[in-house]
């Protein structure tokens, strides 16, 4: 896929990422819950809810990580196997093994795996792409660091630098901000805004309800079912948190959990 | 040897130290598996082997004892080199698990063959340790383990209740203040002499079939501890003794691969069949699952016909009930004769019409698919076409505990999104106005 | 050439290709912690060599090549089932499979196999030994040692795999879902690497049985991972060690001085360059990090 091709004009542009009547499960676990949203292109979106609404997974299943049980994505109107190249992943930093033999230079190469395709290696071009990725997010220096010896937000800004290395068009984050020092932080803030300036699209898994209207434009409420979705100064209210947040949601997982035990056959 | 004595069956000595083998080797195997640890087992049989070789070396003895006792000393080395390389290497377990064991193989193949190159060597029967060979099993060998074993099942029965604790949450266990490092020593300790007592019978790369198959298989069968234990022992000494009748009647068939093999069937069998987790079962439900829905959204499909008619047990003929479902004729038959053979339908002319009780039935899951349209529609402000999909595959699967929550959780509503009434159970009063305005067809 | 200076270099070479063509595939089991999924595939491979050897009498058959290397991919595929039936963890489901394939496979070569020279004792150790007198001809031509043909190749198509698919390897073994969003199939990379792990094991099968594998698998890229921080370092140093432990095994198990197993001093040589290294390593060593914890 030509990076040209991604950046396409912005105007009436279609959503970055639409997904219809989608459904995860996990085991018996209903983790997402026939989930319909339109992500508009160029905003920095929030995904928010409480620990375990699927927030984590709803990124893995427009990535197309975990197996849907019903709906669909599709990532600029078109099937994901085509806009693959488009969608840059950050995913929590704990789930990888960081003790894995390779430097912070390393692991943003990775980044540009995908556009090398199978068989080809990365050569000069790719290497100062991801020098000057590194140098984006404050760390060149760290370049031939092995990445067990990174602090928390060193291992973070790795991440992203890996993300930015592929050029992507829509960028899927996994609690960016989780674990890091308030200075990683900034940067991570300042990066957000520069992507979007861009006209890239960013989506994030996020933690902190206070921070929210100051670093995103949109949010996404979810609780194993959408709840709300749309401009922050629109959704972003006390009501819709608390249907998010709120423990009227008991019933639905409750009868979620009763279909699913039913349909896996592990009842009778 | 008494005259009668069965030929197909192998000598008391054996079949005593086959039971033995079987019931410690089960009773450890119950904890390896909780503690997701099988594979220690297997290391340990590993790094026996050295010290058999060892013992044999230094003392020129075959005594069992000694034999044991050099197995038991490279074993425990094993347990502590393998502890000490998860503290003070950055191998990951597998890693230090696979290192420790061909190791230590490697080391134990190296004294074998070079005492096989001895000059004077008698061919001292080393080998019987690799591949078992419990034909071989005296008196002599059947007293040692018995003694053995039963330390072992001792130790375990004094520390039962807190060794279940620390399989089942360690960090509980370490926060009551059980002493978690030395329990799991002990576990160790235990797991090594038990491996060690199964190494004659089906020698050191089967051993670990014996400690954790029968283990697995009982745990299919239970949710309780001292009950999968009891489960595992009984597996454990059904499957040496069987393993060895097999082996005393068949020829060319080893003790240790034939014993390994029933335990596998058994293991199998378990799996498929054990009540409750088998799959034979799981395969059951999800057809009787199956068969509910279809089932309920005919009964559905009837209500709705009722409601049109203004009769709750009118009859519908056969295509048009068809035509509703989309559905093709055999299926549809097989769920009407279903619902027959259940008093809830009964043939009518071309058709069938719903019995009372089919008739009560049908109300009852139409009142969850309705109250779950609504509860969707008010709770999350979801879309009617979306709702009545939803709906769909909920009315099969909410349990009355749940309808009853919600109904009471809505504040008892009389109709859904789309205008239809919600159906009162037989047991509640029927409001009157239930029948009425309801036209349209399909919610 | 002196016949018996012919031998040894027969020998250990053989030695060699079999460390150096386990060495390239261990780095990549030990990071992905799939260490004794390589144990598991280098006994399971037994039933297939027993069948094979049944159905064509041959042990150089290329049927019996493949179906021990089938086997070893029904091992990984049955481990898997296994687990995904939810009814036991990960550790249970790889101890429950590979003792009952080698049960068969011993079960299999008593029963039919017996007075042939497929014996239970080169499952053992091998029989490297006898390499240099399984002469290989094609046609009147005489080619030289058999094995050392077979363990060449598969030599030279581990290296071709590590080398053409490196980076594909490495980005599925850090962060397989990584390598999924970016269109590197991680199932397909994990069978991959199963199939070349079944097809080395089998090759290393005659030379030093279906125990000892798993050291040559495991123990020299275990050591590398305690020197070195950077993939490509890792895969030489393992290469290095396991070449090191198969010359200075075959050292060590000569008549003159402990008359043993050719490949049981190459697994114990193994294990003592480990038991060196993690001494000595410059950080992740003991000494090292008993100075550290002093100062």
């Amino acid at each position: 896929m030509a990076s040209s091709a991604t950046l396409a004009p912005l105007t009436a542009a279609p959503p970055a990422i639409e997904v219809h009547d989608l459904t995860v499960a996990y085991h018996t676990q209903p983790v997402l819950w026939d989930v319909d949203v339109a992500m508009p292109p160029g905003k920095l979106i929030a995904i928010v809810g409480p620990n375990g609404a699927g927030k984590s997974t709803l990124l893995k299943a427009i990535l197309g990580l975990v197996p849907l049980t019903t709906g669909w994505v599709r990532i600029d109107d078109q099937a994901l196997a085509a806009r693959r190249q488009t969608l840059a992943y950050i995913p929590q930093r704990t789930s990888v093994d960081w003790d894995f033999p390779t430097s912070a230079l390393d692991v943003v190469l990775m980044g540009t795996y995908g556009r090398l395709g199978w068989f080809r290696r990365p050569g000069q071009r790719e290497r100062d792409l991801a020098c000057r990725c590194l140098e984006q997010m404050g760390i060149a220096d760290l370049a031939q660091r092995q990445i067990s010896q990174l602090s928390g937000g060193q291992q973070q800004r790795v991440f992203l630098a890996r993300a930015l290395a592929q050029e992507a068009r829509t960028y899927l984050m996994d609690e960016p901000f989780a674990g890091v020092d308030a200075t990683t932080e900034r940067t991570i803030v300042e990066l957000l805004r520069q992507l979007r300036d861009q006209g890239r699209t960013v989506v994030a898994v996020h933690h902190d309800l206070q921070t929210v209207p100051e670093y995103f434009d949109w949010v996404v409420l979810l609780n194993l079912r959408l709840v709300a979705a749309g401009p922050v100064e629109e959704v972003f209210n006390t009501e819709n948190l608390h249907s998010t947040y709120g423990g009227q949601l008991k019933i639905l997982s409750q009868a979620a959990a009763a279909l699913l035990a039913k349909q896996q056959g592990l009842v009778s | 040897m008494s005259a009668f004595w069965p030929v197909w069956l192998p000598d008391p000595s054996i079949l005593l130290a086959l039971a033995v083998v079987g019931a410690t080797s089960a009773s450890l195997g119950c904890f390896a598996v909780l503690r997701r640890q099988s594979l220690l087992g297997d290391t340990l049989a590993h790094a026996a082997l050295p010290g058999i070789g060892l013992a044999f070396w230094l003392t020129e003895a075959k005594s069992p004892l000694v034999l044991l006792l050099g197995a038991m000393a490279t074993g425990l080395l094993g347990a502590a080199l393998l502890f000490a390389l998860k503290h003070a290497s950055r191998l990951k377990e597998d890693a230090a698990l696979g290192l420790v064991l061909s190791t230590f193989f490697g080391v134990g193949i190296v004294i074998l063959t070079r005492l096989q190159n001895e000059p004077e060597a008698s061919q001292s029967g080393l080998d019987h340790f690799i591949y078992g060979q419990a034909a071989y099993l005296t008196w002599d060998h059947a007293r040692l383990m018995l003694g053995l074993g039963m330390v072992v099942l001792v130790c375990l029965a004094l520390t039962y209740k807190e060794c279940k604790l620390l399989s089942f949450d360690p960090a509980f266990a370490a926060s009551l203040g059980l002493p978690r490092r030395r329990l799991e020593a002990l576990l160790a300790g235990l797991t090594v002499v038990g491996v060690m007592l199964s190494l004659r019978a089906v020698g050191v790369v089967l051993t670990v079939a014996l400690l954790i198959g029968p283990a697995a298989a009982a745990r299919q069968w239970t949710q309780r501890l001292s009950t999968m234990m009891g489960l595992a022992i009984a597996f454990g000494i059904s499957s040496s003794w069987l393993g060895a009748i097999w082996s005393q009647t068949a020829d060319a068939t080893p003790t240790g691969p034939a014993i390994v093999l029933v335990a596998s069937v058994l293991l199998v069998v378990s799996i498929l069949v054990a009540p409750g987790r088998g799959l034979w079962w799981h395969y059951l439900r999800l057809r009787q699952h199956r068969r509910d829905v279809a089932a309920e959204n005919v009964l559905a499909d009837f209500y709705r016909h009722g409601e049109r008619q203004g009769d709750r047990t009118a009859p519908m003929p056969a295509a048009e009930l068809a035509d509703q479902r989309g559905l093709r004729f055999p299926p549809l038959e097989r769920t009407m004769r279903d619902l027959c053979r259940r008093g809830l339908a009964e043939s009518a002319g071309d058709g069938w019409r719903l019995t009372e009780a089919g008739a009560d039935e049908a109300a009852r899951v139409m009142r969850s698919h309705r109250l779950w349209e609504l509860y969707l529609a008010r709770r999350l402000d979801l879309p009617l076409d979306h709702v009545h999909r939803d709906a769909e595959e909920m009315e099969h699967a909410l349990p009355s505990e749940i309808v009853a929550e919600l109904d009471a959780h809505l504040g008892h509503p009389r109709v859904d999104p789309h205008g239809h009434p919600i159906p009162r159970l037989a047991a509640e009063p029927r409001p009157t106005e239930a029948k009425e305005g309801s036209t349209g067809h399909g919610s | 050439m002196a016949p018996d200076v012919y031998y040894s270099l027969v020998v250990v070479a053989c030695g060699i290709l079999v460390s150096a063509s386990c060495s390239l595939l261990g780095p990549f089991l030990v990071l992905r912690r799939m260490s004794l999924v390589g144990d598991a595939i280098s006994h399971a491979i037994l039933p297939g060599i027993a069948l094979g050897f049944i159905l064509t009498h041959s042990r150089q058959s290329l049927a019996m090549t493949l179906g021990a290397a089938a086997a070893g991919l029904v091992t990984v595929w049955l481990i898997e089932l296994l687990l995904k039936s939810r009814r036991v963890s990960e550790d249970t489901s790889v101890a429950l499979v590979f003792p009952m394939l080698f049960a068969l496979g011993v079960l299999l070569m008593e029963r039919f196999a017996r007075y042939v020279d497929l014996d239970p004792e080169c499952v053992i150790y091998g029989d490297i030994e006898f390499a240099p007198f399984d002469q290989w001809s094609l046609g009147g031509l005489a080619l030289g040692p058999r094995p050392l043909w077979i363990l060449a190749g598969v030599t030279l198509f581990n290296l071709l795999l590590v080398v053409l698919l490196y980076k594909e390897l490495k980005l599925t073994t850090f962060d397989p879902a990584l390598g999924d969003a970016l269109g590197f199939h991680s199932g397909w990379m994990h069978y991959i690497l199963m199939t070349a792990v079944a097809l080395t094991c089998v090759a290393a099968f005659e030379s030093v049985g279906a125990i000892l594998v798993v050291a040559f698998l495991i123990v020299p890229a275990a050591t590398a991972y305690l020197i070195t921080d950077r993939l490509s370092r890792l895969l030489a140093w393992s290469v290095g060690f396991g070449v090191l432990a198969a010359v200075g095994g075959y050292g060590l198990a000569r008549e003159e001085l402990l008359d043993c197993s050719v490949a049981g001093g190459m697994a114990t040589m193994a294990g003592l360059i480990f038991a060196g290294v993690w001494m000595a390593a410059p950080r992740q060593g003991l000494l090292a990090q008993l100075r550290r914890r002093l100062s």
